[in-house]
């Protein structure tokens, strides 16, 4: 059964379809890539999943449960994590807190827990922070010691992509989504986190979809890429296939998509 | 890099730049609009009943003269963009101040003169003749119009002056002026302590007879004090509170705990010392720093803005006049409010109860709403309620206009804490404070207090990250009800009766100025704020220390907010994190500067 299982989505803002019947599945274990050029509607296409907006029409089974409608919060329990387009951190609050507020919703304790300090509540204190100390670890030292106490705006914007990341990981997903996770960075940070991409499904289990532009990271992370245009998918296969895809080219302007032939 | 920071046109002997006469015509002209009104709102004319230093300076005439000193001080500030150099001092800077203060002088001269002549009266109250005899010295126009523009040239050109002297002399000098101020203003607390003390010869030896202090004691005190200024600490407190960051934690949390301890002490001795007057003040206080402590939730962590607070103050009010009362129309159970027995605690379950039906209640039709939306909708709500009290509808339960009257004071097993005792109040006060603070701080630190930070920051990416917002905000406007609602409790036993008209908007507005004053998020802050805004200046119908400015509390309370939304947006005692907020750049260059931030390599964005 596929992780997540996508039927004619619709989604309409007045005169513009940004999701005009879109199918689409992933596999457990998969790393997938959404294309398309600008407007295409790939960032509404991750909204939609993610909850922030309903559909019009259409199914999203993830596991086999209907999550159409339902809350962000409610679809980041079930085990769909994201990160932004224009990173969105908690730019005041500390690195390890960014993390630690990952964990909300695996965690449990309330008002009344906090306030007497039961030992139940020390414990989960402590276990969020390992986590998130853990799920820091990830990035090398790039994230550690005492970066942990550094409020968020100060990172460089290398890091700031890889916090959001990492505040993803600790919500304990299943699916990672991840809205153009290299833009804006240099080549080498781009090789580097083509590298953790990787790592996320290999060494962390997850599967991944990706929104992404550059196609050079498209073409070493994919195991299948799917184009979106104008709300329609058009194409759908793994790089090479798409790379000559007639349609895809056109898409791209009507000639070769530059990435392909750099 | 090296050579951005070389400059190559360093120029040998820096000169000082000429003065920016279009920015003195403009805080001269400042000043005497300011003087002017402050006459015309009659300031002048009732504080002048009030001696600083006895005979020669009251507090009306203070308030008049300390415009040209400060704006001159002000206009002579250069302003130079940032990164450039500091400005040069020099003769430029008297000048700009002593013009400054002759503007001023000659502004209000002019204004002097039009009251003079014309009868006013009609238009503003405050224009009469008294005015005229206090502002002329009873010496005839001519004389004081010449007098006030020298004089008003002289304390600019002194404002002026200031800009050259050293940082450590400024410290000291104003220093000094705080210290003379403030013992006058506080006389009455001073005089209460020293009775407490039974040493009264001292204040009766700062003081004047008919109040003020005596030119020697001023003298004394400016000496006192200036040194101590002179001595101090020249940093400012944010540098300190960074510092404090940096400490070893074991050393901060013995430092932490010395504080407490002194703290807890004065808590219990102080009020013994202190007179009734005193202890009221501080009574008050303590209403409002539950209060504040409790919106502080909603405002400062939850970042939820919610000006219909005082409603959660009265619900918490009523609910213990009807139960406590026997005057109350409907339903008179006659409880009291006896801490020991299970009446005491069945009517704070039950206050505590409604204050979640009513957080929930109000919380649940805003919860999508944000920001200013969210703002206005609360405040319609605060209204509805108070209306609600008010209206003929519910006036068999709750008496309407009349209100509910006779609620019997608390007690403490056979100890009655009346309501009228001060001293005792305090004592109550400060253990439902001291509850406050332990619950505030519990959970700022908390998965919940978290989740209330991410939701401020961020709402749709705290959602994304798998928190309840809906949950998080009924929460926070929940805590917040329970804390108002405590205060509402206490509240109606320390006065005795209640009416629709103790919860007006502007109860509300005022927790929020202390919350805003004190420094949002930040539970000192609330402390901080409570003390000087309803210790020093009074509530909304409490007096402060400073009766005399009883009628202008709210000029100035705004004059307040607006100083220090300009000079400081995070607060008396600012949270860290929201210091980082209004700070950000600054302190992310400074954080460059100890190349703490890893650079971008190679050009990205």
């Amino acid at each position: 059964m596929s992780v997540l299982e996508i039927n004619k989505l619709k989604k309409g803002f007045g005169g513009v379809q940004a999701l005009d019947g879109v199918d689409f599945h992933v596999e457990k274990g998969e790393i997938v890539s959404v294309i398309g050029p600008n407007g295409a509607g790939k960032t509404s296409f991750f909204n939609v999943i993610t909850g922030y907006f309903s559909p019009d029409d259409g199914h999203i089974l993830f596991n086999g449960v209907n999550i159409a409608g339902h809350q962000p919060h409610e679809i980041t329990e079930l085990g769909i994590a994201r990160t932004f387009q224009n990173v969105r951190l908690f730019p005041n609050m500390t690195v390890l807190e960014n993390v630690m507020v990952a964990q909300h919703c695996r965690t449990k304790t309330g008002i009344f827990g906090t306030l007497l300090n039961t030992a139940s509540y020390r414990r989960e204190e402590r276990e969020i922070e390992e986590r998130a100390k853990e799920v820091l670890s990830f990035f090398g030292q790039r994230l550690k010691g005492y970066r942990w106490d550094q409020p968020a705006f100060v990172l460089s914007y290398a890091n700031r992509r890889r916090l959001e990341i990492a505040r993803a990981m600790a919500t304990m997903p299943e699916l990672i989504l991840l809205d153009e996770p290299t833009a804006g960075m240099n080549p080498k940070e781009t090789a580097e986190l083509t590298d953790l991409i990787r790592q996320l499904r290999d060494d962390q289990g997850y599967t991944v979809v990706l929104i992404e532009h550059e196609m050079r990271v498209v073409r070493d992370v994919s195991d299948r890429v799917v184009v979106l245009d104008h709300g329609v998918k058009i194409a759908e296969g793994n790089y090479e296939t798409i790379s000559q895809d007639p349609d895809v080219i056109e898409a791209y302007l009507g000639r070769p998509a530059e990435s392909t032939n750099e | 890099m090296t050579d951005m920071l070389e400059r190559t046109d360093a120029p040998s002997a820096p000169q000082p730049n000429p003065v920016d006469w279009s920015r003195v015509q403009k805080w001269g002209a400042l000043g005497g609009l300011t003087m002017s009104f402050i006459a015309a709102i009659g300031m002048v004319t009732v504080l002048d009943r009030r001696p600083i230093i006895s005979p020669w300076l009251s507090l009306g005439f203070l308030a008049l003269v300390w415009v040209p000193l400060v704006f001159g001080f002000v206009s002579a500030t250069e302003q130079v963009p940032d990164g450039s150099p500091p400005p040069v001092k020099g003769e430029r800077d008297l000048a700009a101040g002593l013009v400054t203060g002759l503007l001023s002088g000659l502004f209000f001269s002019f204004f002097i003169v039009v009251i003079y002549t014309f009868d006013l009266t009609d238009v503003l109250i405050n224009l009469g003749p008294k005015l005229v005899e206090l502002l002329t010295f009873g010496r005839g126009i001519g004389v004081a119009t010449v007098l006030w523009i020298i004089g008003s040239g002289f304390l600019g050109l002194v404002g002026g002056a200031l800009k050259l002297a050293s940082r450590k002399f400024r410290s000291a000098l104003s220093a000094a002026a705080v210290g003379v101020l403030g013992f006058a203003l506080l006389e009455i607390i001073v005089t209460d302590i020293t009775q407490g003390l039974h040493i009264e010869f001292v204040s009766d030896w700062i003081y004047a007879l008919n109040g003020g202090l005596t030119t020697f004691s001023a003298a004394v005190i400016a000496a006192l004090s200036g040194v101590f200024g002179w001595r101090s600490d020249q940093r400012t407190l944010t540098e300190r509170r960074l510092e404090r960051m940096n400490l070893d934690p074991e050393v901060l949390f013995r430092k932490n705990v010395t504080a407490a301890i002194i703290t807890i002490l004065a808590v219990i001795f102080l009020p013994m010392i202190l007179g009734g007057l005193t202890n009221e003040l501080l009574a008050n206080v303590g209403l409002f720093v539950l209060m504040g402590l409790g919106l502080n939730i909603v405002v400062g962590s939850a970042g939820l803005l919610d000006l219909g607070y005082v409603a959660f103050f009265a619900v918490g009010a009523y609910t213990t006049a009807v139960l406590t009362s026997a005057q109350s129309p409907y339903w008179t159970p006659e409880l009291t409010l006896n801490f020991l027995s299970w009446e005491g605690w069945l009517i704070m379950a039950v206050v505590l109860g409604m204050a979640a039906i009513a957080g929930i209640v109000v919380g649940t039709p805003v919860i999508r709403l944000r920001g200013d939306y969210l703002a206005i909708v609360t405040l319609g709500f605060g209204e509805i309620i108070r209306i609600l009290f008010l209206s003929d509808w519910l006036a068999p339960y709750f008496g309407g206009a009349q209100g509910i009257i006779n609620i019997p004071s608390a007690a403490l097993g056979p100890v009655e804490i009346k309501g009228t005792s001060s001293q005792a109040m305090f004592y109550l006060l400060s253990v439902f404070v001291a509850i406050a603070i332990y619950v505030a701080w519990r959970l700022q630190k908390s998965r919940t207090g978290r989740a209330w930070t991410a939701l401020r920051e961020d709402e749709d990416v705290a959602e994304a990250m798998g928190v309840n917002t809906t949950a998080a905000k009924l929460t926070a406007f929940v805590m917040g009800a329970v804390f108002a609602s405590t205060a509402g409790m206490i509240f109606a036993v320390k006065v005795g009766s209640i009416f629709p008209n103790s919860f007006k908007l502007l109860v509300s507005i005022i927790i929020l100025v202390v919350v805003i004053v004190g420094g949002m998020g930040s539970i000192p802050g609330v402390i901080v704020g409570a003390v000087v805004l309803i210790g020093v200046l009074g509530g909304p119908t409490q007096p402060g220390l400073l009766q005399e400015f009883g009628q202008y509390k709210l000029l100035i309370y705004g004059a307040i907010l607006v100083a220090m939304m300009l000079k400081r947006p995070e607060g008396l005692w600012p949270s860290l994190r929201r210091q980082r907020e209004l700070h950000h750049e600054e302190m992310s260059q400074d954080a460059w500067l100890r190349t703490e931030v890893e650079h971008d390599e190679e050009g990205v964005a």
